[in-house]
């Protein structure tokens, strides 16, 4: 029993990415029908929880030339220039209809946009409001979709399968958690916008919801994930929960210190020079673990730490511009960070590879689109500069919007009797899951030892022997998840089906990022080999590649589009 | 888990409208961990106990909204609630207020629809080019709305509000001090649109002044500070265009 609905486009993921991408249809066409499916109501999207801002250039003393080098450096140059390029010069236009848009973005006295210094940009670029940014883009974004009427809201649908028909993505088949019916959602252009899949891992910044499905249901449509290999370990997460720390502490003035009160960022040679606490990401991510490693820890319930010093900055700073790591520090960890220095230590919070995409969120599979962090535009080579994400999501979530509704013009529609079919086995299988009791794994098993095997083998350092480890692993878990038994069988909000669809999803995107990883014997950005330590542009300047196939994933290369800056070592 | 570990009892609210024709309670007894949340107990129930209860959650840092529950008759965020403040036995119900889709799931589509009606978003009578630019705001002028703007629409205030329980058509604390925040906004030209929204039925006059909301909210968002104002904004724009009709001074 399946439902129909027609569109002229569909977007998936109500975030910032989706939720722009949907406003940017309406502005070229106030009667198109714009559908907007996501499993959870789009003001709960994770883009909720990112905290310390967006950049875009917009100071006198700053410039598209400045915001692109320091972006191609923190990629160590495996960005596309050419997307780089373009996303810089898009991004203060997009900050600024935020801003119409009623984002309350914090102000200097005069009343213009206040900026803040964020790891790895050479002056403050980084627009903000106090530290809750994500949770003010995000509002500002849904509230103002609210606005058109043309935006048909799927919330609490769950996409599951991509329609395909003739060679042109023509829809998604989607569950109605609510009910358990399947809709088949048609379009004549399909945007991913589902955000990455950090939920792969034990410890992690991301919410419960950020599963990969986006990039699982691209991958399984014969679409290229691309340089999956690199996750993001965020410097500052709360050991325990991994709740995140914003970079924000650092961009105002924050210390990071080891067991001996060493501000080690800057008094010992970890490549990032005189920037010290204002390094890129995965340098200081490394610099942690380094510096646990040498003994000089602080031991915790939780295992090793070291400390984010916030003191000196005083109350009345903490209060204006990090109130939010201040309400987090205290429910969380018990600290006050007016007092007390807030433990911390490296986490996983953002994936730079995803569904591959060009400059203008187009990919291989005519008529789909991706923007956000489920896409990998190559804007991010191998580490991505904080600040960076944000404006990605208006950026590229503005181009899907534009070119998928270009596409859908010159579009015609798929058959409808091949989609409805489609969606009637996407149904039966969905169903078949549902309380399935023959089996003998279960969920919360397989989804224990995959966080083990990731964190084992795609951590900050990692070597042959474990990525193959993992690799290996991932295989044999997609087979115990053959075998899983379920025991909710009700139609009506059954998260047990949801998680175990996702876990299908974050076993396809694990089942990349370990294979892509294992591919590339160099270290770059955040993948780092303590068996093969250099960065070899000789041999490994390409975007790697990797396709779906029920036998096992193929991998292959993408060349990096080079043409303005010349890759050079990376030094701060 | 060792032997001399904690427990706790968790009375849960069950209801699967294809099973049960009414909500019933199950208890579940779990060793806890002294740095949980009511969340991270639910969690563990689902994991390891009783994959068929349904409950909604995800970000666990009190931003997403997703987890408001009654926990032992009051309304909660219970990512954010710790477990220790609680007895051994802990009750855990579905928002008050909400019909109940299943389990600890409410339905949220009229808070969407109440929202969608106060117009939460910049009205100007001429839209701005975004060639002219950020627009100016000093950091008095932001203040003016800030507060209001920090609503995570978690609605515990709809399940605390007396008004709510009686007349389910309310438009209700959090939609209201929403569109407030807009009104407020330097930026924003829609206030007459808004007070015309705000002298309908179901809207400010209804308020009680109970101030229940503003003691749950989990963000201080102060929404009975909002009702009252925007009370206040709707009446004297209604005096105010009473008096400027019978002068005639147009």
């Amino acid at each position: 029993m399946i439902e129909v609905t027609r569109h002229d486009i569909v977007i998936v993921g109500g975030g910032a990415a989706g939720l722009r991408a949907a406003i940017a249809a309406c502005e070229i066409d106030s009667n198109a029908s714009i559908a907007l499916v996501s499993k959870v109501y789009p003001m709960r999207s994770h883009t909720v929880s990112a905290e310390g801002g967006a950049a875009a250039v917009a100071r006198d003393d700053d410039n598209f030339e400045m915001h692109g080098y320091d972006t191609v450096k923190g990629s160590d140059f495996l960005g596309d220039q050419d997307v780089i390029k373009y996303f810089v010069e898009q991004a203060p236009r997009e900050l600024t209809l935020l801003e119409h848009w009623g984002c309350p973005w914090s102000r200097n006295e005069d009343g213009t946009v206040a900026t803040r210094a964020f790891g790895g940009m050479s002056t403050k670029r980084t627009w903000y409001a106090t530290d809750k940014v994500g949770f003010h883009m995000l509002h500002a974004l849904f509230q103002h979709s609210l606005r058109f009427d043309n935006i048909v809201r799927y919330d609490e649908h769950f996409a599951t399968k991509l329609l395909v028909d003739g060679g042109v993505v023509r829809g998604v088949a989607a569950l109605d958690i609510r009910s358990g019916i399947v809709r088949v959602v048609l379009g004549r252009a399909v945007i991913m916008a589902t955000g990455g899949a950090g939920k792969i891992f034990p410890f992690t910044t991301n919410g419960n919801i950020k599963t990969g499905d986006g990039m699982a249901l691209a991958y399984r449509a014969g679409v290229a994930l691309k340089d999956m290999e690199f996750i993001q370990y965020h410097p500052t997460g709360l050991p325990g929960t991994g709740i995140l720390i914003t970079e924000a502490t650092r961009g105002e003035g924050g210390y990071v210190i080891n067991s001996e009160g060493e501000r080690f960022l800057a008094t010992r040679d970890y490549g990032v020079g005189t920037k010290a606490e204002l390094g890129p990401r995965d340098m200081i991510s490394r610099a942690i673990i380094q510096e646990i490693e040498a003994g000089r820890g602080i031991s915790g319930p939780y295992g090793e730490y070291v400390h984010l010093d916030l003191r000196h900055l005083g109350e009345q700073k903490i209060v204006a511009r990090l109130p939010m790591v201040r309400e987090i520090s205290k429910i969380y960890i018990g600290v006050d960070p007016v007092h007390e220095p807030i433990p911390i230590r490296p986490v996983v919070h953002y994936m730079m590879g995803g569904i591959d995409t060009d400059i203008t969120a187009g990919t291989s599979l005519p008529g789909l689109y991706a923007a956000g962090e489920c896409a990998s535009a190559s804007l991010n080579g191998s580490n991505r500069l904080g600040s960076n994400s944000l404006t990605e999501c208006l950026v590229f979530g503005a181009s899907a919007g534009q070119n998928a509704m270009a596409f859908a013009r010159g579009s015609s529609e798929g058959s409808e009797q091949a989609l409805r079919r489609e969606g009637e086995e996407e149904a039966a299988r969905i169903v078949a899951l549902r309380g399935k009791q023959k089996g003998g794994e279960k969920l919360a098993r397989i989804r224990a030892d995959l966080h083990k095997a990731m964190e084992s083998g795609c951590g900050v350092y990692r070597s042959a022997e474990t990525m193959n480890e993992t690799a290996r692993t991932v295989a044999q878990l997609k087979g115990r998840y053959a075998d899983v038994a379920l025991e909710d069988s009700s139609a009506v909000f059954n998260t047990e089906l949801v998680a175990a669809l996702e876990m299908g999803n974050m076993l396809d995107v694990a089942e990349a990022v370990a294979n892509s990883a294992a591919s590339r014997d160099e270290s770059r950005g955040a993948h780092t080999r303590r068996d093969m330590p250099n960065r070899d542009d000789q041999n490994f300047l390409y975007h790697t590649l990797c396709h779906f196939d029920p036998a096992g994933p193929r991998l292959g290369k993408k060349e990096v589009t080079l043409g303005h800056w010349e890759p050079e070592e990376r030094k701060y | 888990m060792s032997d001399g570990q904690q427990k706790k009892t968790f009375v849960i609210t069950r209801f699967d409208p294809d099973r049960d024709d009414a909500p019933r309670k199950q208890a579940y007894e779990i060793p806890v961990h002294p740095d949980w949340k009511v969340l991270d107990a639910l969690n563990f129930i689902k994991d390891e106990i009783d994959a068929t209860l349904s409950h909604r959650w995800s970000c666990r840092m009190a931003v997403c909204g997703s987890c408001g529950m009654m926990v032992d008759g009051e309304p909660r965020l219970t990512c954010k609630e710790a477990l220790d403040q609680y007895g051994d036995t802990v009750d855990v119900a579905p928002l008050a207020n909400f019909p109940v889709v299943r389990d600890l799931v409410i339905e949220a589509d009229g808070f969407m629809e109440k929202l969608t009606s106060v117009k939460p978003w910049i009205i100007r009578a001429k839209e701005l080019a975004v060639e002219e630019g950020p627009m100016r705001q000093s950091p008095g002028e932001l203040e003016e709305f800030k507060q209001f703007s920090m609503c995570i629409n978690c609605m515990l205030c709809y399940s605390a509000c007396p008004v709510v329980a009686n007349e389910p058509e309310f438009i209700g604390p959090a939609a209201i001090a929403l569109g407030h925040r807009y009104s407020l906004d330097s930026r924003d030209e829609g206030a007459a649109e808004r007070n015309e929204v705000f002298r309908g039925e179901g809207t400010v006059f209804s308020c009680s002044f109970a101030n229940e909301c503003s003691e749950v909210c989990p963000k201080h968002v102060d929404p009975a500070a909002a009702v009252n104002q925007a009370k206040l904004n709707a009446a004297i724009d209604w005096a105010t265009s009473l008096v400027l009709s019978r002068g005639g001074s147009k």
